[in-house]
């Protein structure tokens, strides 16, 4: 077997060695009459060709994104990932290292966490992120439990322009540990009215922005709310390229900053892996989840990195840890910030202007198909739009014709009579054909269907 | 000299270490922060003008200043691959980190993951349009099953912890769904366990009672039985447990708990010890996450990205989290909503760590039936190699027991030296080593955990085995220089951990002018 070095001599000498007869005595402890006698049902082992052509026949089967003209978004983006990024997250020592608790041959990956933190907090507005959640829906479950201790109330506030998703997965936990959740419907015209539903038993609110609907909205006036009734703001991203063109939620008074960073040097990779970003105000630091890498000197008194503040984990505090989370994203946080620092301030404007632009040549062309409303006054790259349709049916019906045309609302929240709304996305990928060519099909699609 | 007059045989060499003006040594470079090197007009990344547009933002556009560096690519090139070589890597050395399974991570793997009909599909997809994306979760949960003989696999968990967070929320919902959610709220938790474990529990408004292993490592059946009551929920139990140990009786344990009538989750951390030499669902499992990163060889990534499916015993299938795939006349669907059924909830956006599952599958495929029970069988021979040829110099816990796939030493033997553990890992680093796992379990005082796994050959676990017995040697000797000032020769030396605690500096900011 190709992955396995030792040998059948090698093996007979180590059992020597060991002072056991056969490899089974090794495996004594195992109750004898539960120990597999032949081997599992499963096929025998493979060579590299044919399981390539195995998977290879199964990823076939799907589309992928850049094979047709693509406008899906609602907290999964594709964009352009330069090639430097892969290659270099393919290198030996970040690829096949492990979390770095052996700092003094760990400096590669605790300076890139250190540079990686630092970002975030920059981009985000906040004074200090830590080293990545798992992605931004358990990143924003995870703030709302910090809320929590950080306020000792137990009731959360959910925008209806959260993610459903997210909401769920804040629900979920919520459900868990017995705490209130005040779910505000869903919400396409961002005009709902959560102030009024923040109280004195709040801990926070949390709100999303650009919303699940592409709008944008201030948060200025909800952080005023929720403070003077002393709860926190969790203010929470999908597409956090957005932050290269709108306010940080940090300029906005977020307490807590959540987000997804997938948009940043990582694929779509039908959900994950992604990587969770998580930022916040640093008095409330030793109550966050996560790791952080901070910056200490070694003997000889030169600069190094370790990770710190761990007595807030798992491994140290055990039933008391801020989280159970150990194993995170480190290697799409690596993505991220070699992307980011290939974009810089400059690429990442201009990167943010170039979305920008292409969803609202796109909004434009759509809203020009007789019967198609632009809900959205204020978006970013994505809006959402109202057919005649059910958005679902239109969907299907322009994948046939090879174009991916968005996300029907009704597939994340069937029931909520919503059915008639198509979250649309547009990035830097989308060549101005695309767009002509979505516009042409969904007219075509509903001038033949009236 | 040669026939150009150069010399070709060294001088004398001098042990000093000369400083050097730029404080780099030869391959060995400093690298500073790129918020010192970088400029908020550079980039890498060439983007075009877009056609002139009136923008929609409103008043919600950015101003000001976000602060972002940026460098062109090839300043970006050598700053990233210059700080990778700071870092040691399975790729370069043996890791022997005791838990963690740093075990070979094939590029075969690497290289499906990419294909676009994986990386690039996005999760929202038309089903239609994804039909392959399900056949490869449903293979790999297959696979899953087959190994560990349980009735079903909740596959969105995102690592270990996750799926232990998903395990025990099932649980929860299904002694809820009994009527006991206000009197059952009790998990047993041995002292050994990952910290995971009661920070898992104690996150879903479990508390936690600790229930002692016995003088040989294991949990005693006897010692479970006298947790029992009608407020216990679940037993958290790591098999192979943390000190590398088989639970010898965790039938007994198993029922026991099930006739108190409550669960018994397993974390499946050393799971990779067992593939193909025995099955949880016989063991009497209810739930078990298996990391897909340490058993099925995921790349660990300096951290991350992990994932952890959990398997579910019949009793707690009912309560799995959504989304979950099933099949409707022959054809593959995905069910994403819990209403309507006993589904406990979701747990995160989406479908879990598809990357992952690629590369597990593509693992498990390559390894077969019979390849993934010799993987284990040979990383048991090769924990219990080094076990025993360490045994004479190193003090193990639990006397000369056979071990599983790792093999645990205590520090007794170290008393007389006034070494620590810890000096005795450092002084690993200069010899080219990884050190092992070190001051866990919690159990054992000053804990060497060694996990050489399936992947190193003879040769190399040989050269790996003299290294420790002559470090060990040197330290009875007391040789202390080698081991306090360890290490010398890495990147750094021993950092203050306790600075960073107390002066946390987790950002870069820019330096006070003047």
């Amino acid at each position: 077997m190709r992955y396995l070095p030792l040998d059948g001599a090698d093996r007979r000498q180590m059992l020597a060695r060991v002072g056991v007869p056969d490899i089974d005595a090794l495996f004594a402890d195992i109750p004898a009459d539960k120990r597999l006698s032949g081997l599992i049902d499963m096929p025998l082992r493979a060579s590299e060709i044919a399981v390539e052509r195995e998977l290879g026949a199964m990823a076939a089967k799907n589309v992928a994104a850049g094979s047709t003209p693509f406008f899906l978004g609602a907290g999964a983006y594709r964009h352009h990932v330069p090639a430097t990024v892969d290659h270099l997250i393919q290198r030996s020592e970040f690829l096949t290292s492990y979390t770095p608790y052996q700092p003094e041959i760990a400096q590669g990956t605790l300076q890139v966490l250190f540079e990686f933190q630092t970002q975030v907090a920059l981009l985000t507005g906040m004074e200090v992120a830590n080293s990545s959640m798992y992605d931004g829906s358990t990143a924003c479950g995870e703030a709302m439990l910090m809320a929590h201790r950080l306020t000792r109330r137990k009731k959360a506030v959910l925008s209806g322009g959260l993610h459903p998703q997210y909401a769920d997965v804040a629900a979920t936990l919520a459900n868990m540990s017995g705490d209130t959740i005040a779910r505000l419907a869903l919400d396409p015209r961002a005009d709902e009215d959560i102030i009024a539903e923040i109280d004195d038993s709040t801990s926070c609110v949390i709100a999303q922005n650009p919303d699940f609907f592409g709008n944008l909205r201030d948060l200025r006036p909800i952080a005023a709310a929720a403070h003077s009734k002393g709860a926190l703001l969790i203010a929470v991203f999908t597409e956090a390229v957005s932050l290269g063109a709108i306010r940080s939620p940090g300029e906005m008074g977020a307490d807590i900053v959540v987000g997804e960073g997938q948009s940043i040097g990582n694929s779509l990779n039908f959900g994950g892996p992604y990587v969770g970003l998580f930022a916040c105000h640093t008095r409330f630091v030793r109550q966050m989840p996560g790791r952080l890498a901070g910056e200490t000197v070694d003997a000889e008194g030169r600069r190094g990195f370790v990770l710190t503040l761990s007595t807030r984990e798992q491994h140290i505090r055990r039933e008391k840890a801020t989280s159970n989370i150990c194993t995170n994203s480190g290697l799409c946080a690596l993505a991220f910030s070699i992307h980011m620092t290939l974009l810089g301030e400059r690429g990442l404007r201009q990167l943010a202007k170039v979305n920008h632009a292409n969803a609202v040549d796109l909004a434009d062309k759509l809203a020009a198909v007789p019967g198609v409303e632009v809900l959205n006054a204020h978006f970013f790259n994505e809006f959402t739009i109202r057919t005649p349709r059910p958005a679902a049916e239109l969907v299907e019906a322009l994948v046939k014709q090879g174009i991916i045309a968005g996300l029907p609302v009704s597939r994340l929240a069937p029931g909520a009579g919503l059915d008639d709304l198509l979250v649309v996305a547009a990035t830097e990928i989308n060549a101005p054909e695309d767009r002509a060519a979505y516009a042409a099909a969904l007219a075509k699609y509903l001038g033949g269907s009236r | 000299m040669n026939m150009q007059g150069r010399p070709t045989q060294p001088g004398e060499a001098t042990p000093i270490r000369r400083a050097t003006f730029t404080g780099n040594r030869a391959l060995d470079m400093e690298e500073s922060l790129i918020f010192e090197s970088g400029r908020l007009d550079a980039t890498g990344v060439d983007i075009d003008d877009p056609a002139s547009f009136a923008d929609r933002l409103g008043d919600h556009a950015r101003v000001g200043e976000i602060g972002l560096p940026g460098l062109t690519e090839p300043e970006t090139m050598r700053h990233y691959v210059r700080m990778s070589r700071n870092n040691y890597s399975i790729d370069a050395g043996l890791y022997p980190l005791g838990s963690c399974t740093m075990k070979h991570n094939p590029r075969l793997n690497e290289k499906l993951a990419r294909l676009p009909g994986f990386a690039d599909v996005h999760p929202l997809q038309p089903l239609s349009t994804a039909l392959g994306a399900l056949e490869l979760i449903r293979g790999l949960a297959g696979a899953l099953l087959q190994m560990t003989g349980m009735s079903a696999v909740a596959m969105t968990p995102k690592a270990g912890a996750h799926g232990e967070l998903c395990g025990m929320m099932a649980i929860k919902a299904a002694i809820a769904a009994r009527g006991e959610g206000a009197t059952r709220n009790v998990v047993l938790v041995p002292d050994s366990a990952h910290g995971t474990n009661p920070a898992t529990a104690a996150l879903i408004g479990f508390s936690v009672r600790a229930v002692p292993a016995g003088p040989d490592g294991t949990v005693s059946a006897e010692a479970v039985r006298a947790k029992l009551g009608p407020d216990i929920a679940a037993i958290m139990l790591t098999n192979p447990n943390t000190c590398g140990l088989f639970e010898r009786e965790i039938v007994e344990i198993a029922a026991a708990m099930h006739e108190a009538g409550a669960y018994f989750y397993c974390d499946g951390a050393n799971f990779n010890a067992i593939v193909g030499k025995t099955r949880p669902g016989d063991l009497g499992v209810d739930a078990m996450h298996i990391n897909l990163h340490k058993t099925f060889s995921t790349p660990h990534g300096g951290g991350g990205p992990g994932a952890g499916p959990v398997v579910l015993s019949a009793r707690l299938a009912p309560f799995a989290p959504v989304p979950f795939i099933v099949e409707k006349d022959g054809a593959l669907d995905l069910v994403e909503h819990a209403e309507g059924s006993s589904s406990f909830g979701r747990m995160s956006a989406f479908h879990g760590q598809m990357g992952m599952f690629v590369r597990a599958l593509a693992f498990i495929l390559s390894h077969g039936a019979d390849g993934l029970r010799q993987a284990s069988e040979d990383a048991v021979l090769a924990a219990n190699y080094v076990r025993v040829t360490l045994s004479d110099l190193m003090s193990a816990p639990f006397g000369d027991r056979p071990c599983m796939h790792e093999a645990l030493f205590d520090d007794q033997w170290l008393k007389e030296t006034g070494l620590t553990t810890l000096d005795f890992a450092k002084a690993m680093i200069d010899e080219g080593y990884h050190p092992m796992t070190v001051y866990f379990p919690l159990v054992v005082h000053g804990a060497m955990l060694i996990e050489p796994t399936e992947s190193e050959s003879k040769a190399s676990l040989d050269l790996f085995l003299m290294t420790l017995r002559d470090l060990a040697l040197s330290a009875l000797r007391g040789e202390k220089e080698r081991f306090v000032t360890a290490p010398s020769l890495a990147p750094r030396r021993r950092l203050d951990e306790t600075r960073a605690a107390r002066q946390p500096v987790l950002r870069w900011t820019r330096p006070a002018a003047g």
